[in-house]
């Protein structure tokens, strides 16, 4: 199929006796925004390296823009763009110097002041990489790997570690280039980023894919929008509760109970009146929109990240 | 006409070395005061008289005048006991003891007490009316050239080569490596020979400003002779930062820490310092160690920018030198960028 860019089969690659990547299959179309959302540790990181050429798989097929990198590694790096997870540039040199460095790597490319800005680091052109903040320098790296105008962009974790604010000017970044029409692959372990970013999100865990659909189509198979958490000062009786508030599915984390259920205003009555009943006090209550976080949860019975 | 990569990567590495203030010292500064202490702590003083015990008695004023003739030895009169005495720790380097035989007490390990030795038995041998037979000429040799600054400077140079290459290649290239910032360069179309023929390259930038500093300032201040010509200095000291780049690179393609390089270094580092004839001459050390000695790139640096710098020897004399040096550089340069570990 010519319209896409990315695709693996069966990759698998151990560290010793630990599996990191178990079998996992990916196709990415060419256009779209793909991301990979899983919990650190899910093997995320391993399987963009060995897509990106970095790693050699220990089984399965890799083709990227309709090469393998055993027969056209030297001019698919000239197609390609990639941010690594945390890379640390040169930090004596400046911003311009750091991307025309990059620039000369690439036969085509963008001009530096126009990936600069971009990225929006025209006002940095001459701070040394030292200077700038966790945000400038993640946005330096993604002019690192857009000054050669891929097809493909490969963003290893782009935002983990930055302060909200940076996120977004970041997430701005990373739509700019969407918006240009380039391919992107995108791991992360921030549901946010996943649901505003992507067109199509593979859930990873433990090396392999355990679900794949737009965020939309992800979340749709809770088979209920909202999410109801109770705190209580006593255990309430979990399946007279389930069938009086008509709940989807209730978990229990700790102190907390969760209850998937379609209709906030039906529910939230049904659950006082059934608290009430038990003789159950309620100390706290709170509802949301169901989440990638909660499709995990709903289908590892673990968190993305820890609370 | 965009600039070429190996052009960049060597601009960058100027630039991040000229940006580390120590860099600048270690590089520049360092070797001029070393050269300042030294030169001051070995310069030429007048040769002083040696000391010479007359041992107490009846001869022994009659000895004492006689030595005193020869006005190298200046000689006093002891009892047994503190000529003894002087004589093992060094104060003096010869004892007579007068009588029908006159016995001279030495040791034969140093040179001054051997030479006073027969200075003293000239002398004596004179004073109790020996004539010699046939005439001679004194000639001092005062040329420049000679001296311990002479010598001292072009194995300063060499050794500066040697320091600066592994250090400012092997420190810069494994923190490139901790931080993972080499694996974020071959992500990208680089070709990994223009990145280590860059940090190469970049060091010969500095190479004009560092050689020059120290023999001009050798020259100027301690008037440490330049008598080949300047352009083969310069191609000797470029072949020579060359290697020891090349060197430092190979030394740098495995370890992830600092101090796994550091030692690394040290490693490499220390047996040139005292075999290669940087602070004294290896015709010291024993023959069967010498074609070893000779074998070793600074060794074979040194004895070229000597026969060039001092005793004014033409490139092609040195031939076999450049060769020696040349030929490090290459290997381990090749063997540098097959070992090389990127991430």
């Amino acid at each position: 199929m010519a319209d896409i860019a990315l695709s693996c089969e069966g990759l698998v690659k151990r560290y010793g006796d630990v599996v990191a990547v178990d079998g996992l299959d990916l196709s990415v179309r060419v256009g779209e925004c793909f991301g990979l959302l899983g919990p650190n540790g899910a093997g995320k990181t391993t399987t963009v390296e060995i897509l990106e050429g970095l790693n050699r798989p220990d089984a399965g097929e890799v083709r990227v823009l309709g090469q393998t990198w055993a027969n056209g590694a030297d001019a698919l790096r000239e197609r390609i763009g990639i941010q690594l997870q945390d890379t640390q540039l040169a930090e004596k040199l400046t911003v311009l110097e750091t991307i025309e460095l990059f620039r000369s790597f690439y036969a085509r490319g963008l001009e530096p002041r126009e990936v600069m800005r971009i990225v929006r680091l025209e006002e940095k052109e001459k701070a040394w990489v030292r200077k700038l903040s966790g945000g400038q320098k993640q946005r330096l790296s993604l002019a690192a790997a857009l000054v050669g105008d891929p097809e493909l962009l490969f963003l290893d974790e782009p935002t983990t570690g930055l302060d909200p604010q940076a996120r977004r000017q970041v997430w701005d970044v990373i739509a700019d280039v969407r918006a240009r029409g380039g391919t992107v692959l995108l791991t992360t372990h921030y549901m946010e980023e996943a649901e505003r970013l992507c067109d199509r999100i593979a859930i990873v865990d433990r090396g392999r894919v355990i679900a794949l659909d737009t965020p939309v189509g992800l979340i749709a198979r809770l088979g209920a929008e909202h999410v109801l958490e109770i705190e209580c000062e006593s255990r309430p009786d979990l399946e007279r509760l389930r069938e009086r508030v008509g709940a989807h599915d209730v978990r229990i984390d700790g102190e907390i109970v969760s209850l998937t259920v379609r209709e906030v205003h039906r529910a939230v009555p049904a659950l006082l009146q059934e608290l009430a009943a038990q003789s159950v006090v309620l100390t706290r209550l709170t509802t949301h929109h169901a989440t990638l976080e909660d499709v995990f949860v709903a289908m590892t019975g673990r968190h993305l990240r820890e609370r | 006409m965009r600039p070429h990569p190996l052009l960049h990567l060597s601009k960058v590495k100027v630039l991040e070395f000229i940006r580390e203030p120590e860099a600048i010292f270690w590089v520049l500064v360092f070797p001029i005061l070393l050269s300042l202490a030294l030169g001051i702590a070995f310069r030429t003083r007048k040769p002083e008289p040696l000391a010479v015990a007359v041992t107490s008695g009846a001869e022994a004023a009659a000895a004492a005048e006689a030595l005193g003739a020869d006005t190298s030895l200046r000689a006093k009169i002891l009892s047994e006991d503190e000529a003894r005495e002087s004589l093992r720790t060094g104060k003096v380097a010869l004892v007579v003891i007068p009588g029908e035989t006159v016995t001279y007490w030495f040791d034969p390990s140093r040179d001054e007490s051997r030479v006073a030795r027969l200075a003293a038995d000239a002398a004596l041998q004179r004073a109790a009316g020996r004539d010699d037979v046939r005439t001679t000429a004194l000639r001092e040799m005062t040329e420049r050239g000679s001296r311990y600054i002479d010598f001292l400077v072009p194995g300063l140079v060499g050794m500066n080569l040697m320091g600066t290459g592994m250090w400012g290649i092997g420190f810069s290239i494994v923190n490139a490596r901790s931080r993972g910032l080499l694996k974020r360069l071959i992500a990208t179309p680089m070709r990994k020979r223009h990145y280590l023929a860059a940090q190469m390259l970049g060091r010969l930038v500095f190479l004009v400003p560092e050689v020059a500093a120290l023999i001009g300032f050798a020259h100027f201040f301690f008037d440490v002779p330049v008598r080949g010509s300047l352009a083969s200095i310069a191609l000797i000291t470029g072949i020579g930062a060359m290697a020891f780049s090349g060197i430092g690179l190979l030394v740098a393609a495995r370890p992830r820490t600092i101090e796994g390089v550091s030692g690394l270094m040290n490693f490499v580092m220390l047996p040139m310092w005292i075999f290669s004839g940087v602070f004294f001459s290896p015709a010291r050390f024993p023959d069967a160690m010498q074609p070893a000695i000779r074998l070793l790139p600074l060794t074979a640096l040194n004895d070229a920018l000597r026969g060039v710098m001092i005793d004014g020897r033409a490139l092609g004399a040195v031939g076999v030198e450049v060769a020696i040096v040349a030929s490090w550089g290459l290997a381990a340069f090749l063997v540098a960028l097959r070992l090389f570990r990127w991430r």
